[in-house]
């Protein structure tokens, strides 16, 4: 049973790695990953910063689970991780002024960051502790490799340095594009080809944003796409005849439907 | 006036907040198929920004008046989830029209970084209060400039025939690189007219 549920706490922690990297296969905290990796140093401090909030969060979520009521438990999530937050940028601007400079607003906005929100929803809630502690390291170690990767090749490429060090030889002109935010994109796209290409080798399948997997608001954001086109259609219909009955309306209710991911 | 001018144009172009400074990047990528439901998406994201920034400005006072800071993220994030869910309910009841122009999108903009993004920027610029509105409309419309502008690259790319290995989300970024990259050509237009 104890080997079991070591067993079980071990996958939990792996499968943050590869098989569900929050940035490569779910895409999501796509906002820090394109904004602080033109250096390695900023994108470490990204990573760590959010893995913190992470895990911390996903504890206090987890340990929080039946005490909290169903219909406000987002914004009981959100306060948790706000409150991480700010004691994450509170430490950052104590020892860390440095890195607190180089992430700027992207340290507070931690707290929309859906990878934490979003493993919060999809797991924390529902599961023990220790598990969660674990799906949250995994998750935050997934983050911060995924953020290294991409802040390796940016800086090397765009600046010929590695934390700062040059690297290259002074002979190479570093292309600055890389560290622009046009490189971000470039990357990151080049990055995600990658790794569905090495996912698929194993039968999986390529990265969707659509999916968005672990957004809290996924449900949401595909159901109100659909409404919206749906009463597109209704539009065009009732240009050709009157319609026959009022659309349906997007109430309360069945927009708490749409709520599980 | 010409301060106003300035933030604003550089909201729109410089600094777009989806192509420079990163923010909103999810509606930017998953609302971006179909240019009615990225224009509505947009519009309802320049509402709120708007209407949050008024809102949390004087509160910003309020905490910087008993020095409260560290306080910021915490409040601001809950206003803001507050507000958006105040404005839907009195959209509904009271402005039918709106609410249906934007009111499907209204939940989805609560934990958009764009949205809290500007309220910090505001706050981290010590912007007053006229500056911060204007501040919070250029980045709205710069959002809404990307995302039409990109609904109607990735209309196009439907068509295309691209190569496999790029197919799905990595083609997505690479043009959104192209995008952005036409937008550093704005680079320094604003300071050469403004200042």
């Amino acid at each position: 049973m104890n080997e079991k549920k070591k067993q079980r706490i071990g996958r939990e922690f792996t499968k943050g790695l590869l098989r569900e990297n929050p940035v490569f296969r779910l895409v999501l905290g796509t906002c820090p990953t394109l904004a602080v990796t033109t250096s390695v140093e900023s994108a470490l401090g990204m990573g760590l910063s959010a893995m913190l909030v992470l895990v911390c969060s996903n504890v206090a979520i987890s340990a929080l689970r039946k005490v909290i009521p169903n219909k406000i438990r987002i914004p009981a999530y959100i306060t948790v991780i706000a409150a991480f937050v700010t004691i994450v940028q509170m430490l950052v601007k104590a020892f860390l002024p440095q890195i607190d400079e180089q992430l700027g607003i992207y340290l507070p906005l931690i707290v929309v960051n859906c990878i934490i929100l979003g493993r919060a929803e999809a797991f924390a809630g529902k599961n023990p502790v220790l598990a969660s502690a674990a799906d949250g390291l995994g998750m935050g170690v997934g983050f911060t490799a995924a953020l290294l990767c991409m802040g390796i090749i940016r800086e090397l490429l765009g600046s010929g340095t590695l934390l700062g060090y040059p690297v290259l030889p002074g002979s190479m002109e570093p292309m600055i594009i890389f560290i622009l935010p046009p490189g971000g994109f470039f990357v990151f796209g080049m990055l995600i080809a990658v790794t569905n290409r090495l996912v698929e080798r194993r039968g999986g399948q390529p990265a969707e944003h659509t999916g968005c997997a672990g957004c809290p608001m996924a449900s949401q954001c595909r159901l109100q796409e659909q409404r919206a086109l749906e009463a597109e259609k209704e539009k065009t219909v009732s240009k050709i005849k009157p319609p026959a009955g009022a659309v349906e309306e997007p109430t309360a209710e069945n927009m708490e439907g749409g709520d599980h991911v | 006036m010409n301060v106003y001018l300035a933030i604003l144009m550089t909201g729109i172009l410089t600094e777009n907040f989806v192509l420079a400074k990163f923010l909103g990047i999810c509606p930017f990528l998953g609302v971006s198929k179909k240019l009615n439901t990225a224009a509505g998406m947009s519009a309802a994201v320049i509402f709120v920004m708007v209407l949050s920034t008024a809102v949390t400005y004087p509160l910003n006072v309020l905490l910087m008046k008993y020095d409260l800071e560290y306080l910021q993220t915490i409040v601001f994030i809950l206003v803001i989830a507050a507000l958006v869910q105040l404005v839907e309910i009195v959209l509904k009841r009271f402005m039918k029209p709106l609410y249906n122009a934007l009111g499907i999108y209204l939940p989805l903009i609560t934990t958009n970084c764009a949205v809290l993004g500007v309220v910090l920027l505001s706050v981290q610029n010590e912007y007053n209060f006229g500056q911060s509105i204007v501040n919070a409309l250029g980045a709205g419309l710069g959002f809404m400039l990307a995302m039409v502008l990109f609904a109607g690259v990735r209309e196009r790319l439907e068509s295309c025939d691209i190569p496999k290995f790029l197919r799905g989300l990595p083609i997505t970024l690479v043009s959104a690189s192209l995008v952005s990259l036409s937008f550093l050509g704005f680079a320094g237009v604003v300071d050469g007219i403004f200042a």
